[in-house]
Order: structure tokens, then sequence, then C-alpha cells
């Protein structure tokens, strides 16, 4: 039995039909083509997936379609300002935040989360913060380092 | 994901009626367990009965000697109550300690007593902080809940509505989690409370349980120095490509230790 589901999606409006198994990353990845929204284990434990549902961070590998009813979704597609980056996108390329770049939408959307919760993060903090997103390159070093480079040109 | 309807009921009545009218139904609340187990096709259900929009299970309240969580609270709004962190900050530590911040942001405190995982944290919460179980029927005392792995005192149409914590005079959760899916392999609650210490663990054995030799112990007198002297047989205790059942015993001598030490 399908059914009805409304939402926002980087602020446009969503309506349609889905079987109610619908994962929230398929219906981005597959019907609104919004690949930036990588699925990497699938078992909700790398984080590859993350977006916002009504600005909190969610693996949308593990939350149902019908979950999100009614709710605001913002993806990595929704965070950049026409072609002006997002003070995270800018910082994790500025400081090599990423190697193949398969873990950075979720890293970004994370640390999203983490910045408008915290402006001002201690290395610890945002080191505990990104326990939920995985990354085979880089060590994450880089990472910590973007996020407080964002950190302190959001705050300026 | 095999097929399934799904059903958002605004009402714990309208929540039961579905129930009753389903042929092998599940409540999901933030679903961080089930749907990973339904992914996986270990479960079935015919009918997803969602919990989330039932402004019953929502809040948490406050009184003299208690604090109450909804049982539909997100893990991070018990971690970032300011209530919580004042009157019982060994439980929001606990709630901090849980998974990563995105399970946390879906994951409730109802749905993780309900599930009862033998390495959840909330379960040691409940039963060391002497917490009862508030459902749509009756209260369960924390002792009589959790009977066995991913077993509860709870009927299969029963709600959780809440969970009602007396307040202790000290209370410290310290846990060793599996690095990898922050589960514990071994978690202590201990708290001082009015019927004297409890101290609850979790991770260690086939489901939550009350290490009542240590509460004796820490009873005639609360220092780290005593838990030295209680031996942790690993009788019983989980054993998996994590830990060993030694490996997990010794770690609970050394939880208990840390907690004390915290608590104190």
């Amino acid at each position: 039995m399908r059914m009805k589901v409304q939402l926002s999606v980087n602020g446009r409006n969503i309506e349609g039909e889905f079987e109610p198994r619908t994962l929230l990353v398929d219906l981005l990845r597959d019907e609104l083509r919004l690949t930036g929204t990588h699925v990497g284990c699938d078992t909700s434990q790398c984080g590859a997936c993350v977006v916002h549902v009504n600005g909190r961070s969610v693996k949308s590998c593990t939350i149902l379609v019908a979950q999100t009813q009614g709710s605001q979704v913002q993806t990595i597609e929704g965070l950049a300002d026409g072609e002006k980056l997002h003070p995270l996108q800018a910082a994790f390329k500025e400081e090599h935040g990423l190697q193949c770049g398969f873990c950075t939408p979720g890293m970004i959307m994370s640390s999203v989360d983490l910045l408008n919760r915290n402006p001002d993060p201690s290395e610890k903090e945002i080191r505990d913060w990104l326990e939920g997103n995985l990354c085979r390159c880089t060590g994450y070093h880089n990472i910590v380092k973007a996020v407080q480079t964002a950190a302190k040109n959001m705050r300026n | 994901m095999y097929k399934f309807n799904y059903q958002r009921p605004n009402s714990v009545e309208d929540a039961l009626a579905l129930y009753k009218t389903s042929d092998d139904p599940k409540f999901v609340a933030g679903g961080m367990t089930l749907l990973p187990t339904m992914k996986l096709r270990l479960a079935q259900p015919s009918d997803l009965i969602d919990l989330s929009c039932v402004a019953d299970l929502s809040g948490i309240t406050e009184t003299d000697d208690t604090i109450t969580i909804g049982a539909g609270v997100l893990h991070a709004d018990v971690a970032a109550s300011k209530e919580v962190d004042r009157r019982i900050p060994a439980l929001s530590n606990l709630a901090e300690s849980i998974g990563d911040p995105q399970v946390r942001n879906r994951g409730t405190i109802g749905g993780s007593i309900a599930n009862n995982d033998p390495a959840a944290d909330y379960p040691a919460g409940v039963l060391g902080l002497n917490a009862t179980v508030v459902t749509d029927r009756r209260e369960i005392m924390a002792d009589d809940f959790f009977t066995d792995m991913f077993e509860t005192a709870l009927l299969p149409d029963e709600v959780v509505v809440s969970v009602r914590f007396p307040v202790p005079k000290r209370a410290a959760y310290v846990k060793f989690p599996n690095p990898a899916s922050r589960y514990a392999i071994v978690g202590v609650m201990v708290a001082e409370c009015d019927s004297g210490i409890r101290v609850a663990v979790t991770g260690a054995g086939p489901c939550v349980y009350r290490f009542t030799e240590m509460e004796e112990a820490l009873n005639k007198e609360f220092s780290p120095q005593v838990t030295g002297e209680i031996a942790c047989e690993p009788d019983g205790l989980n054993e998996d490509i994590h830990a060993s059942a030694e490996y997990r015993a010794h770690l609970v001598g050394v939880m208990v230790r840390r907690a004390v030490a915290a608590a104190n």
C-alpha cells in the first residue's frame, strides 16, 4: 500500500506516494537525483548519508520517508548560496579536509549541526561529535582543522 | 526490507486500537534498532505503528524528588536538558554517551528500554537509579522490568509512556564502549538512593543486572578501594569477538571503581 507524503527538500515542496519501506536516502538519490548524499555502509554507522531533518542531523539510510511527513529536509546540495560555498564547504576545501571525498557530504552536514549548536567547539568536542562519521583516507586531522577554521570564519 | 504498512497515530488510544486490528504489528519510535533489524530482514512486522507523534509521550517534568522523562524524548534532548543535568547529571552523561549524535537525534528512551538490548546504556540507568516505568496501563519498577535478553515485562501491545527517576543523592555512569558501535562492552551505573547503594551493570551479561555483593560492600563504605575486594566472576557473562567473559568480568570491576570515584 503506497502512502501520501509531503515534505520539503532544500526548500522545494515534494509530494508523492511512496511505499512505506522507502528510505529517505532512496528518495533523495533515486527520485530527486540529489546524489551528493552518499550511501556508505547502509547500516547507520558510517555517516556518509547524514542530512538534516527539521534542523537535526540524522542518518538518511535509517529513516523512512513516511517518518519525515511534514518535515524540512536539507541536504549537502542545499548548503551553498548559489556559487558561494557554505563556510564549512569552503573550509574543507581550504584545509584539505578530504581525499576521496566520499564521506565529505556527511562530514559537512554533521559539522553544520555541531556549529549551529556550539559555535566555538573545542578540538575534543569536534572529534566527539564526528564519532558517527567515518573517513578512511584522511586520519581526521584536516577534517577537524576544517571545522575549526569554519567555526572561526562563521563567528567573525 | 520486507513490505509493511505504516501508521502514525496521534494518541496512545489510537495506537492501541491500530495494534488490535493489525496482523503482526510493531511499535516504532526512533527506529534506531528496529529499522536496521528490518533492513537485515531479521524482523518482518506487517505494520509499523509510529509513536513519534503521540503528544503524551513527550516532555521532561520535574518534582521535588523526581524527574520524569516522556518515552518519546530523544537521547539528544535528555543530554541537553538543564533539569536533568542539574538533578541527575549521571543520567545526562549517560544519554550523551549513547551511539553518535545522529543516533541521539532519533533514538528515544522508551524505545531503548522496550528493546532491552543487552549492551544498551539506558537499562543500566533505569535499573541503577531505581526508576519506575509508566505504561499506558500500569507502573513497573525497574527491578521487575528487564527480564531477559531483549525481553521486558511489557505485554506485546503495552506502550511505555514515561520513565520516572527518583533524584539520587549521588550517582555516576561509566562505560567502556565498543569503539565502533559505542555500545557498552561494560557500562555501570552506581547510585546512592534512599534505599541505599545500587549498582547496575549493562553489556556484561545477557541482560542488565544488579551487582548485589558490590552494593552490600559499598553500603558499608562508599569508596573506590572497597570495590577491589569484591570478585567479579566471568560465569554467565557474554563472550564475543569484542571481549571474552574474563575480560568483561575484569571490566565490571574497573567500571564500578571508576563510577564510585566519579560519584564520590
